[in-house]
């Protein structure tokens, strides 16, 4: 049987999240001899096709502006319309804020297990691998149903891009004001330009070595520099140093960046539990004792306000050379 | 107002992991136990704001053993009125949705709180089984809930993005950060903590739909390559050549 996966949008585009589900999908089919075809929801510019690149051959795309915003009962019934169509027993779906609350509603109708922040394909005995105790084990998690939806941990599979192009075809869906589970009254863009940190595959990180709020030029510069999302520990955003949404930490935002370069936090074990699924940590400290040197792939004992400006002046070379 | 708070049993933020049986059981020896931050902080404590500015009742509601006990008084001890117990050790969020469901027993709430997620786990998928079960409208990831005449106002704080959404009761929301701040629990409250009725309900017998096969722990680092801070322009090559990562 098929499988369907969802594909989320922001501002009409696709979500980098949504393409890392898609090839899951589509390398999960593959392993079945059987293929995988992507649903969209609310209105697209245009790059739906591009997810044949990631080895989707057919994308329902329900283009309703009401569907811009997500509400978890109109976007169930979506899917579960897809899920009609394609006769699909599998539904992947993004581990991300919309991801998470779609899957059990989804998972409910199917009769499915949900198999939920998996990072891998399943393994020999069929079952799927899953961060657990915030980043600090493992699980293999089996599933007791025939049917299954499963949610991808972002910026956990990887995928090769080939060549392509995705069919897209319309599908239409009768949506009543008792399917929206309430009305959005406002939307508020945060991330000021920057890729949003659940999202972010660079991200530059203070914490209170930096002394005060005044002294974040030069981790802004440095994120400038290098494309980088910035973060900080959890009392700096207490304090109200940095906005609440940079908190990152066992309390805050899980990330699992590509590199997280870490300026002036001391490495506790709450903050290490956002951030130790990063592929690459820097530690910039000036107590060689510093814990999270521990946890580290590259370490600098030195003054931050020293080292920063430095590290932003090196790259700055390093791209005009 | 009639409110619900699912809370759940978590191992201490900062709680050595370990395992036995083969890697099939978490080790609970040595490990103290709280409420998942989520839960408490922000679930809970908005919960009893809500009842002391608009009056009603805040229960909690949690599945587990008897050693279970200890989280659910303090639970009560911050203010929660009264407390359910589904006797079971749960094994995954769809079976612990259903006995929660089960357990209500036909009772109605006016809201329904669970935290964004579990920090053993991790699934943030329990408001969602709830609010599916209970044909309820769901709002997930809520920073802020407010009360505003028979409407409730909601922030939900999503990657890089901030909504604000009205909802009327009956709802379901996993809260998270900025909802509310960590209280802790006085005197008067733990005393009368110890009078307030805990209510022990037997399971449905509803299956789990998943399982853990075995646990693993992460591979240790590689160890940390230290680079001299005067030569610290060197980091930049090294994250372009060799962690290639830039
Ligand atoms: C239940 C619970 C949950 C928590 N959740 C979180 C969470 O989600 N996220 C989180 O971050 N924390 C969390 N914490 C708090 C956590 O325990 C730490 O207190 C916190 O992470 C410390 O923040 P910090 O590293 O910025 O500050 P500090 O621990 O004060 O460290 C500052 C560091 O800066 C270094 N430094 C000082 N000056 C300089 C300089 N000029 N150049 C370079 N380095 C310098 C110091 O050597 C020190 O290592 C939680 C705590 C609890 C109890």
């Amino acid at each position: 049987m098929s499988i369907l996966v969802f594909v989320e949008l922001q501002n009409g585009n696709l979500k980098k999240s949504a393409f890392e589900a898609a090839a899951y999908a589509a390398d999960l089919a593959a392993s079945r001899s059987t293929e995988a075809v992507a649903i969209a929801l609310g209105e697209s510019n245009g790059d739906l096709e591009q997810l044949g690149k990631v080895g989707i051959s057919k994308v329902w795309h329900v283009a309703d502006a009401k569907l811009n915003h997500l509400t978890s009962r109109s976007y169930t019934k979506c899917i579960m319309a897809g899920v009609e169509q394609t006769g699909a027993d599998t539904v992947v779906l993004s581990h991300t804020s919309t991801g998470k609350t779609l899957a059990p509603r989804v998972a409910i109708r199917m009769n499915a297990g949900l198999l939920a922040c998996v990072s891998d394909l399943p393994d020999a005995e069929g079952n799927y691998r899953k961060s657990m105790f915030s980043g600090k084990a493992w699980g293999n998690i089996g599933n007791k149903e025939g049917a299954a939806v499963i949610t991808v941990n972002p910026n956990a599979y990887t995928y090769v891009v080939k060549e392509g192009a995705a069919a897209v075809e319309a599908l239409a869906v009768l949506l009543g004001d008792n399917d929206f589970d309430y009305t959005v009254k406002e939307v508020i863009n945060e991330s000021a330009g920057m890729t949003p940190l659940p999202e972010a595959e660079l991200v530059v990180s203070a914490g209170r070595g930096m002394k005060g709020p005044e002294n974040w030029g030069i981790i802004e510069e440095l994120a400038g520099e290098l494309g980088a999302t910035t973060a900080c520990s959890r009392p700096v955003s207490d304090i109200g140093w940095r906005p609440h949404h940079e908190h990152v930490g066992q309390t805050g935002i899980t990330i699992k960046p590509n590199l997280y370069i870490a300026v002036g936090i001391s490495g506790a074990i709450q903050h290490l539990a956002g951030v130790n699924q990063s592929k690459c940590i820097v530690v910039i400290n000036k107590d060689p004792e510093a814990p999270f040197f521990k946890a580290a792939d590259y370490g600098i004992v030195g003054d931050a306000f020293d080292v920063v400006p430095r590290l932003t002046e090196a790259i700055k070379k390093m791209k005009a050379s | 107002m009639k409110i619900l708070v699912c809370i759940s049993k978590v191992p201490d933020t900062t709680a050595k992991i370990s395992f036995t049986d083969n890697n099939t059981k978490f080790n609970e020896d040595k490990v103290q136990f709280i409420i998942n931050p989520y839960d408490e902080w922000y679930a809970l404590v908005r919960a009893l704001e809500l009842k002391e500015a608009n009056g009603g009742t805040v229960t909690v509601i949690n599945a587990g053993l008897a050693d279970n006990e200890q989280i659910i008084r303090k639970a009560l001890a911050l203010g929660a009125d009264d407390a359910i117990r589904i006797n079971m050790q749960p094994e995954d969020a769809y079976q612990t949705a259903a006995e929660i469901v089960a357990a209500m027993n036909g009772e109605q709430y006016d809201i329904i709180l669970t935290g964004k997620e579990t920090i053993d786990y991790n699934g943030g998928i329990m408001g969602g089984f709830i609010a599916e079960m209970l044909d309820l409208p769901y709002v997930s990831m809520a920073s802020k809930l407010d009360k505003n005449g028979d409407v409730f106002v909601l922030e939900r704080e999503i990657e890089g993005v901030k909504e604000i959404v009205e909802v009327k009761a009956p709802f379901v929301l996993s809260a998270q950060k900025g909802m509310a701040e960590a209280r802790i629990p006085n005197m008067r409250g733990i005393l009368a903590s110890k009078s307030k009725p805990v209510k022990v309900v037997e399971p449905s017998g509803t299956g789990a739909r998943t399982h853990v096969a075995a646990f693993a722990l992460p591979a240790e680092k590689g160890g940390c390559k230290m680079i001299p801070a005067e030569n610290a322009e060197q980091l930049i090559d090294l994250l372009k050549n060799e962690a290639k990562v830039i």
